[in-house]
């Protein structure tokens, strides 16, 4: 069974619906991306998928044993974070919280936890420094750390290279394309169609008009075409297109 | 100046306001680094003026005891703004602003129109700016005290890596299934106890600055959030206990004298916070 089953889903905030007859399905192993205009609910459909949101109408089903509390998820930067006292250290550790409960403090496997994740995300140098003196890219990696602590099966990830140069962007793709090797389902959403199409090997576009399949479908369908012309026109989509 | 301090220190009195408002600095310290960086700075004052008007209600219904009426008006003050912010009808901070004056002019109308007082404005006056009855407190209002800070300590310590977790991601920690809006309540509950204690040292118009200038000093300087946490709680303390001294010594009020102390110190900090290139 899938690990995510959308059937028929709207999605909105208050009633308003930005989104709707969405049908898709997200296998273990899976490399999604999800693509379409400002404001066609992307972010919309990923909150709802991690349970920040109700859906406007339709279901999301979990299957797999993935319960919604253990999706580790990526999501916008905030104004509150910016100038927030907080070591690289105390911030991936926030991501265990999901496994405490009530516990009160963290245990000596939750702090291993945070460790290797840092190691894997090479931030372990940068353990005890402040979060908000660290580059974009290395609070990307912090917050890729956290959202490894609470999970081992899915990531779910909200434009996490906005705001990245071009290098740091692709330093970016890289590491989450490593970890869907590693056997992590990767759910992200993207402003660069030109990545999302190089990493992803499926792609859901909301918008105008709706699709979902793989890759290599995509590009051949009429969404795909039609999309893929106006980003490479568009002068704010970043580089040009060579795919 | 030594002697004088110690005839003070005799005093049982003086010691009882000792503890009193080294616990509640200590106290409100503790919340005031989440509410700074929620951007919530300005619940302390919005709830100390709903304090302040729930007590003119319980000064006008002639209560000994205030704290039965004070406490559980300040707690839903707390809830109802704290809600606010989720829904956002009228956003966070005019929500403050609104129910903060609101509840000063309708305290301070209930009052003048039926208190029984003869000396009225020099009880809006101690209400305000806090009074000498720091250095009245009984025996059982120190235990109180005692008590309730106590409780806000340990439950703080307990829910030290939840509320952090809340107060740098909200979203994360929802999508993590943490109970976000249960630790939004408990804080808030927390601060509307902290508020109603601190009432007795410096007054409902000088609340905030015993919940935010032991937080911005030490984000000045210190760059973790344990760090920041720890700091902000020993120059709360120190400078309630030298606001304090100075005050029995130099004759000047004691909220403000406090509050002179907490700024002082920030300045101090800023200064090292400057030339240590923390900022």
């Amino acid at each position: 069974m899938a690990l995510i089953t959308a059937k028929d889903l709207s999605v909105g905030y208050g009633g308003q619906t930005v989104a709707e007859h969405l049908n898709f399905k997200v296998n273990s192993g899976d490399y999604l991306c999800i693509v379409g205009e400002n404001g066609s609910g992307k972010s919309t459909l990923v909150k709802t998928l991690v349970k920040l949101i109700k859906p406007v109408a339709g279901e999301v089903k979990y299957g797999d044993g993935l319960m919604p509390g253990e999706i580790g998820y990526l999501p916008q930067h905030t104004v509150v974070q910016r100038d927030f006292p907080a070591s690289v250290k105390e911030i991936v550790l926030s991501g265990c919280q999901s496994r405490m409960g009530l516990r009160p403090f963290y245990n000596s496997e939750e702090k291993k936890l945070a460790a290797d994740n840092m190691e894997k995300m090479a931030i372990t140098d940068l353990a005890n420094k402040c979060y908000r003196e660290l580059s974009g890219g290395q609070q990307q990696r912090v917050l890729l750390a956290r959202a490894l602590c609470a999970t081992k099966k899915m990531l779910i990830l909200d434009e996490p290279v906005s705001g990245l140069d071009p290098k740091v962007t692709a330093e970016m793709y890289e590491l989450v394309s490593k970890l869907n090797k590693e056997g992590i389902t990767i759910v992200m959403i993207s402003h660069d169609i030109k990545s999302a199409v190089e990493y992803a090997d499926h792609i859901l576009h909301i918008g105008n008009t709706i699709y979902f399949g793989s890759k290599s479908e995509y590009l051949n369908s009429k969404a795909g075409k039609i999309f893929m012309m106006m980003q490479s026109k568009d002068p704010h989509a970043g580089k040009p297109l060579t795919v | 100046m030594i002697d004088t301090l110690m005839m003070y220190m005799g005093y049982p009195f003086v010691r009882y306001a000792m503890m009193v408002g080294v616990m509640i600095a200590l106290c409100s310290s503790l919340l005031g680094v989440t509410l700074v960086l929620k951007r919530y700075s300005f619940i302390g004052d919005g709830l100390s003026h709903v304090a302040f008007g729930v007590m003119s209600i319980a000064a006008v219904l002639n209560l000994t005891n205030t704290m039965i009426i004070v406490l559980p008006g300040t707690i839903l003050a707390a809830v109802l703004l704290l809600r606010t912010g989720q829904n956002a009808k009228i956003k966070g901070d005019a929500a403050i602003a609104m129910i903060s004056v609101g509840a000063l002019a309708f305290g301070y109308l209930l009052m003048n129109k039926f208190s029984t007082s003869t000396n009225l404005s020099g009880d809006v006056c101690s209400t305000l700016f806090g009074s000498m009855s720091i250095l009245t407190l009984t025996k059982s209002e120190v235990a109180l005290c005692a008590v309730l800070s106590a409780i806000v300590v340990i439950v703080f310590i307990l829910f030290y890596n939840k509320i952090f977790a809340v107060t740098f991601d909200e979203t994360f920690a929802r999508s993590a299934g943490t109970k976000v809006n249960a630790y939004n309540l408990l804080i808030a509950v927390v601060i509307a106890v902290i508020i109603v204690l601190a009432m007795n040292l410096v007054g409902s118009l000088l609340i905030s600055a015993l919940v935010i200038f032991p937080a911005l000093s030490s984000m000045r300087i210190f760059k973790t959030f344990k760090s920041v946490t720890i700091f902000s709680a020993v120059f709360s303390v120190i400078c309630a206990f030298f606001g304090i001294v100075i005050s029995m010594l130099a004759g000047t009020p004691v909220g403000s004298t406090i509050v002179a102390a907490d700024i002082a110190a920030f300045g101090i900090c800023s200064l090292i916070g400057h030339f240590s290139g923390a900022r």
